[in-house]
């Protein structure tokens, strides 16, 4: 009964997004509202392409953000590969200030988990120092390429790589504790090993990482996506040091999402000083989906998570779908 | 192999100092989000013509609405618009606070080669910040 409940909610909650995309997206366009406005307000509709009044964006934002991160924290993906394709997507904003706020709701997401998983021992310092620098350094390269790129182009590879993502989401089975036999001499050297305490078995988990030259350089790439496309970029941080690398789910999952608030540092530094930070889009967007995201942590005990990830999959096709029509043009 | 199932005292140190600097800019973000939007402290750019200068390239909007890029905002800080910086720059500055906090920690326990990997890092988020990585937006 009660799974029934949380499967109700769930599903409302994906249609309300969808309706809230949907109010967005079919905000009349200027020549259908022609009679209903008068001189300087039509000037305005015509020039921005929606009759709602300034104030109504920053609420619809917020509420769907509120719907967005409960859904991210059930589908274990972080807020900003969703907000990006799907607020550039439907919401009257340019995608230069939509990657902006993107890297903000990511990093503020990171910056509130960090201390509990640091605490716990989930997320390793040591883990994540290295892979930090390369992937920040390389996110500051991706921001500034993603800027100087023209913006159809960007949505075109936005839209390519979301599809990617939702394979990737689809097709890869991370391993619990993956079995590393041999810990490699950079892996050694930088001390990248560590321990924490299993709750559902009250087990100690002693682990070490291995090709670690191998997924270092594959955060080179991570680095230029996650600042050209203000995604934040777990979906790429987990399978990399847990799949590649040999870290348990557990800390793969900590250790990339303290990793964003160091990575997204640095791009959203970027960003902001170019000027593509508005807050009026930031501020309800990093609200909302921080709100979503407690109420998502709450769900998520009584959640079937793979319902969850399919809807997301599914959710993530469309968004990625959209991106690359508007980026050819159609859209 | 057998390794402490405890965070570091430096692990521990970054998430203290995370923990109290990730509420305190989250606050102050919301606080002076409140002041902007009900246009207690009136904004650079008015909000009503906010629509137009959203929906286009950010070149469209720092040549239209007159905005400095890098930290030249800091000049506009009586606006409401540029006073919601404050809590948005000390969100983005944590990790560099965080990470002087644990680099002295680092060299005093002899681990020299993660303690120029966190000051490398101090670097390139300082060069990140500074806007001295320069490049114009399209």
């Amino acid at each position: 009964m009660k799974r029934q409940k949380l499967m109700a909610v769930t599903v409302s909650a994906g249609l309300l997004l969808l309706c809230l995309a949907a109010l967005a997206a079919a905000s009349p366009a200027p020549g259908v509202v022609e009679s209903a406005v008068n001189g300087a307000a039509r000037g305005m509709a015509e020039a921005t392409g929606t009759t709602l009044p300034w104030w109504a964006w920053p609420i619809i934002l917020l509420f769907f953000c509120f719907i967005l991160g409960i859904i991210a924290v059930m589908a274990g993906v972080g807020g900003g590969v969703l907000f990006v394709p799907l607020v550039s997507g439907f919401f009257p904003f340019h995608i230069d200030f939509v990657r902006g706020a993107g890297l903000l709701v990511a990093l503020a997401g990171a910056l509130a988990a960090g201390p509990g998983l640091l605490k716990r021992n989930l997320a390793s310092l040591r883990l994540a120092l290295p892979v930090a620098l390369i992937a920040s350094s390389c996110a500051i390269v991706g921001a500034f390429l993603g800027l100087a790129l023209p913006a159809d182009v960007v949505q075109l590879c936005l839209g390519g790589t979301i599809m990617f993502i939702a394979i990737l989401l689809l097709l890869s089975k991370n391993v619990a504790v993956p079995h590393v036999e041999r810990q490699d001499a950079l892996g050694m050297a930088l001390g990248m090993r560590g321990a924490y305490i299993e709750p559902s078995t009250g087990e100690v988990v002693n682990w070490k990482t291995q090709r670690t030259p191998q997924g270092l350089l594959l955060f080179i790439v991570i680095g230029v996506m996650a600042g050209m496309f203000g995604l934040g970029a777990g979906w790429a941080n987990v399978p990399v040091l847990n799949l590649l690398m040999g870290a348990p789910l557990k800390v793969a999952v900590g250790t990339s999402k303290f990793l964003l608030s160091i990575t997204d540092t640095s791009a959203a530094w970027v960003y902001m000083n170019q000027g593509c930070v508005l807050p009026l889009i930031a501020v309800p967007s990093i609200v909302g989906l921080m709100g979503g995201s407690f109420v998502g942590v709450r769900l998520l005990a009584k959640a079937k998570p793979r319902f969850i990830r399919y809807m997301v999959i599914g959710v993530l096709v469309f968004a990625g779908g959209k991106a690359l029509l508007k980026g050819l043009g159609i859209g | 192999m057998n390794n402490s199932v405890h965070a570091s005292p430096e692990q521990n140190a970054y998430a203290d100092i995370l923990f109290y600097g990730c509420w305190t800019g989250l606050v102050i973000m919301l606080v002076t989000y409140l002041l902007y939007v009900s246009s207690a402290i009136a904004p650079h750019v008015p909000l009503e013509q906010m629509p137009l200068y959203w929906s286009q390239p950010v070149a469209h909007y720092l040549a239209g609405a007159g905005v400095p890029t890098g930290w030249g905002w800091t000049s506009l800080l009586g606006r409401g618009d540029f006073l919601n910086f404050l809590g948005i720059v000390l969100l983005a500055g944590l990790s560099i606070i965080c990470y002087l906090r644990v680099i002295p920690a680092l060299f005093r326990k002899g681990d020299k080669l993660i303690g120029c990997i966190a000051l490398a890092e101090v670097l390139v988020l300082l060069i990140a910040a500074s806007g001295l990585a320069g490049g114009g937006a399209h």
